[in-house]
């Protein structure tokens, strides 16, 4: 029997994605191909961003943020990293919230919390949102490939994307999401494995197999392991 | 727009360059060498020279306008540019002031491209919060534009002091430092140079360059939102040029590696490989090779983007003075007119069709 690799599992395919710009209309692109019904914001009205989704994210619809919080379940955050921290604490409540952002200083500005985050950034991103379920994953890659890799499930080649979290239902949920996107998903383990997914992190800019990438988030893990011990 | 209206320009950052024994040169000797080089490129055909700016030690751009000011006594016909000025942290006026003044010494070659800059290093240099950029930006694009267009002005906003039935001397007629947006990847940029009405360049500086199809799209519509007739679009991508394929080739990637390896220390990249490099140059947005290698792969970008301006950041990283020399001379004597001949032979068989 031959299933297709979108609907095997149809679930939820609501998705929500806060910020439009490069980030997030490359995501909204390819969760508009996987077949998601797609809402997304930017800073500030929705007619702000209307252009912007029909020319760059054709099928996403261009809301409020607090129309994207309404719309789905999952949501996606991907506006500047230096500017997360002027959303409200409790707009994500109870919602899987991924963060997809990184840091880097040259364009990010020097910022402390972020540099020296011990547990990675993503941390720093669940305490701002403490109500929220938060989830890392879709950073690793770069827009090219988040776009272009896209294949169907046991298409050979099939690049890997990793998620990180504490919350294991969330976790899985964006397993979900990763491979409906049309990537290999692989399970990161909790939110400090996250360190190895953003820069610097062995895991990062490089298009993996899910073997490859499993390999290298458990030799890390290993490494971590050891040092410990 | 014809092939003749077409303009080739040279960007560059003035960086810090090797000489023939691999030391590095010092600051003061390759600020006279990009004026050198300016130079040549006015000799040799060149539409538009244009200098960066940062505030790093591997870039010698941080008052590009001086140095343009230099370029301007030595030459006659080139027009003289930024790529970008980094407006966000500059006072729009004193922009006016400086570009308006080269204007006048170089008998009307001035142009600018303004921009929020990929880097962000001038604003705790400058004492300006990154948290702030686009209402900088959006506010000093403001305030240039109408300094630019009709004086007097009179302008307030939150990021300098107002200013009431102001004129800034010296005078220059409208449209006369034309200034150009420039723009990485960010929608809400294009959106913005549309809406002020203000011609688009777009940082291509990886992948294929008909990925940056929609942004052009996106331009065209915002322009028409705002009832604005159509302007011209162009491009900006690195390259080198060298006599052969494999000549450029091989001079350009171990300075490309050296620099690629410097940023992904930086920013926590994968460390370059020769594959991506080659692959870069077949499909991607690195115009490396020969005079015709390059001359091709620009019309096509040129044609599929449907655009009025190249700029070629030339030579990449540390390469000596002598073959960013070579390259210039190749670029101005051979590419820019093979180039204008592929796009005229194209719009022939256009008009036949």
């Amino acid at each position: 029997m031959t299933r297709s690799w979108v609907t095997r599992e149809p679930g939820d395919l609501r998705l929500g994605i806060v910020g439009a710009g490069r980030l997030g209309t490359t995501v909204a692109r390819a969760a508009v191909a996987a077949g998601y019904d797609v809402a997304m914001s930017g800073s500030g009205a929705a007619e702000r961003i209307a252009l912007v989704v029909d020319v760059l994210a054709p099928g996403a619809r261009a809301v409020s943020t607090d129309e994207v919080v309404r719309h789905a379940d999952v949501i996606v955050l991907a506006v500047p990293t230096h500017r997360f921290r002027e959303l409200d604490r409790d707009l994500f409540a109870g919602k899987i919230l991924i963060d997809a952002m990184n840091y880097w200083e040259p364009i990010d500005g020097v910022d402390e919390e972020l540099a020296h985050a011990r547990g990675g950034t993503t941390a720093v991103v669940e305490r701002q949102f403490p109500s929220a379920r938060v989830v890392k994953s879709l950073n690793q890659l770069g827009y090219h490939e988040l776009e272009d890799a896209r294949r169907p499930r046991d298409a050979p080649g099939r690049v890997a994307i990793a998620a990180a979290g504490n919350d294991r239902e969330a976790v899985v949920a964006v397993l979900q999401l990763i491979d409906r996107l049309g990537f290999d998903a692989v399970d990161a383990g909790p939110l400090e494995a996250g360190l190895a997914l953003q820069p610097d992190g062995p895991a990062f800019g490089v298009a993996h197999s899910a073997d490859e990438l499993s390999s290298l988030l458990i030799s890390r893990t290993n490494r971590e392991v050891e040092q410990l011990g | 727009m014809s092939a003749d209206e077409f303009e080739f320009g040279l960007d560059t950052p003035a960086p810090v360059t090797v000489d023939e024994s691999g030391q590095l040169l010092d600051g003061d000797q390759v600020i006279r060498n990009t004026v050198e080089e300016a130079v040549l490129a006015d000799s040799v055909g060149i539409d538009s020279f244009n200098i960066g700016e940062h505030y790093r030690s591997d870039f010698m751009d941080s008052a590009g306008h001086v140095i343009l000011a230099a370029i301007a006594s030595r030459t006659q016909r080139i027009r003289l540019g930024t790529a970008v000025t980094v407006l966000s942290t500059q006072d729009p006026v004193r922009v006016y002031t400086e570009f308006a003044t080269l204007d006048a010494v170089s008998n009307g070659r001035a142009q600018l491209i303004v921009g929020r800059g990929s880097l962000t290093e001038s604003f705790p240099l400058f004492g300006f919060e990154l948290s702030d950029y686009d209402t900088l930006f959006e506010e000093k694009l403001d305030l240039l534009t109408r300094l630019l267009r009709d004086q007097p002005v009179t302008w307030s906003g939150t990021v300098r002091s107002p200013l009431a039935d102001q004129f800034v001397s010296p005078p220059i007629p409208e449209g006369h430092v034309p200034t150009w947006v420039g723009v990485g990847g960010s929608p809400q940029s294009v959106i913005r140079a549309g809406r002020y009405g203000l011609p688009l360049i777009l940082a291509i500086i990886g992948g294929p360059p008909s990925r940056f199809a929609p942004y052009v799209e996106l331009y065209k519509r915002t322009l028409e939102q705002y009832g604005r007739g159509p302007l011209p679009v162009g491009m900006h991508s690195l390259g080198f040029v060298a006599g052969t394929d494999e000549e450029a080739l091989e001079t350009q990637w171990p300075y490309w590696k050296d620099q690629l390896e410097a940023a992904s220390r930086e920013r926590g990249w994968r460390q370059p490989t020769y594959d991506q490099f080659q692959a870069e140059v077949t499909n991607g947005s690195l115009y490396v090779g020969s005079p015709e290698t390059v001359a091709t792969k620009l019309a096509a970008a040129i044609r599929a983007l449907g655009l009025s301006r190249f700029d070629l950041a030339y030579a990449i990283g540390q390469v000596p003075h002598a073959q960013r020399m070579a390259t210039i001379a190749l670029y101005g004597r051979e590419v820019i007119p093979r180039v204008r001949e592929l796009l005229a032979a194209a719009s022939d068989d256009g008009n036949a069709r």
